[in-house]
């Protein structure tokens, strides 16, 4: 054991990311059944039970899983409506989707030895490029050419507006990339520092430190995981806001 | 590769600075965010949205220099 430590850690706190085949060892095709899918699989089942079965009596008093649902979907209709105005309202089908399914596999994610669907930056990169097409195309499709008029700040001097086109136009085609990247990597660092935290708590000495750490950090990861499907979904929110309503 | 592996270990730990200086920035927003709702208290429940932006935002880039770091350790320096 000591002997190892000189080399770092005696496992690799980025282990846990990789994707594995569920059954055997061969090669990850788009079809395989990985630790990834299994996740992202429950995930979606805790959805379908909070959200189908728990809610399905349609109580005048809710039973306990009927209120949680009842307080997500309330939740986010009225950031939906609070952001979005009366118009966007239609589109909170697709925001309540986004936001259970990165709720439910951040949270499915704290169990340990589970595996987190959301510190893969392909899955968020699909979330976050899927918000981004879906916004863009409904911006051209509502406003038309007028969508442009996003970029084009009419208040600014006209000396400075060519410019702040430029960043503007820079600034809207970064978003799909922060978008996503932001939620992985939260995810992900949080993940990574609670194994790093484990691997300090095999020495004696710095043992009940780390323990003590490792509480700390998850507490803060149990924030950290609303926030960011919060986060995510609030972002959304923001763009579709954007394509409904270009000149401001 | 063209950065040997002792030098993408002290990248990564000088890319790792960027976290300390985001966390400025998250307090930044968040401490200005506290001092204008204990002077206007009323106002406050309406922004919090905002600040969750905010610190999504300023959180994002320390983010940001956390994967190149872990992108010089792992990926890069091996």
């Amino acid at each position: 054991m000591a002997e190892e430590k000189e080399g770092g850690l005696v496992f690799h706190p980025l282990d846990q990311f990789i994707v594995k085949p569920l059954f055997g060892d061969g090669p990850v095709q788009f079809y395989t059944v990985t630790n990834l899918t299994l996740w992202m699989a429950i995930a979606l089942l805790a959805i379908v039970g909070v959200f189908v079965l728990g809610s399905r009596g349609r109580a005048v008093i809710p039973t306990r899983m009927q209120s949680i649902g009842e307080l997500i979907y309330g939740f986010i209709y009225k950031m939906v409506e609070d952001v979005t105005g009366k118009d966007g309202v239609k589109y909170f089908p697709y925001i309540m989707t986004l936001f259970l399914f990165i709720l439910f596999s951040n949270y499915l994610a704290l169990i340990p030895m589970s595996y987190s669907p959301t510190s893969m930056i392909a899955v968020t990169a699909v979330l976050g490029f899927g918000v981004f097409m879906c916004v863009t195309a409904l911006g051209f499709i509502l406003n038309g050419p007028k969508f442009l008029g996003l970029f084009w700040m009419s208040d600014a001097p006209a000396i400075l507006r060519p410019i702040i086109a430029v960043i503007e136009v820079i600034s809207y085609f970064v978003r799909p990339v922060s978008h996503s990247i932001r939620l992985a990597g939260n995810i992900m660092a949080g993940h990574a520092v609670l194994k790093v935290f484990a691997g300090f708590a095999a020495l004696t000495l710095v043992s009940p430190v780390a323990i003590f750490g490792i509480i700390a950090i998850y507490g803060l990861e149990v924030l950290v995981c609303g926030i960011q499907a919060y986060v995510f979904t609030i972002l959304t929110c923001v763009y579709l806001k954007d394509a409904l309503h270009p000149a401001h | 590769m063209a950065i040997e592996g002792e030098l993408a270990h002290i990248g990564a730990g000088l890319a790792a600075i960027g976290s300390g200086a985001a966390a400025i920035g998250v307090g930044t927003v968040a401490g200005n965010y506290l001092a204008g709702a204990l002077r206007n208290p009323s106002a406050a429940a309406g922004q919090t949205a905002t600040l969750f932006i905010g610190l999504a935002f300023a959180e994002a880039l320390g983010i940001f220099a956390f994967l190149v770091s872990l992108l010089l350790m792992f990926a890069v320096g091996g």
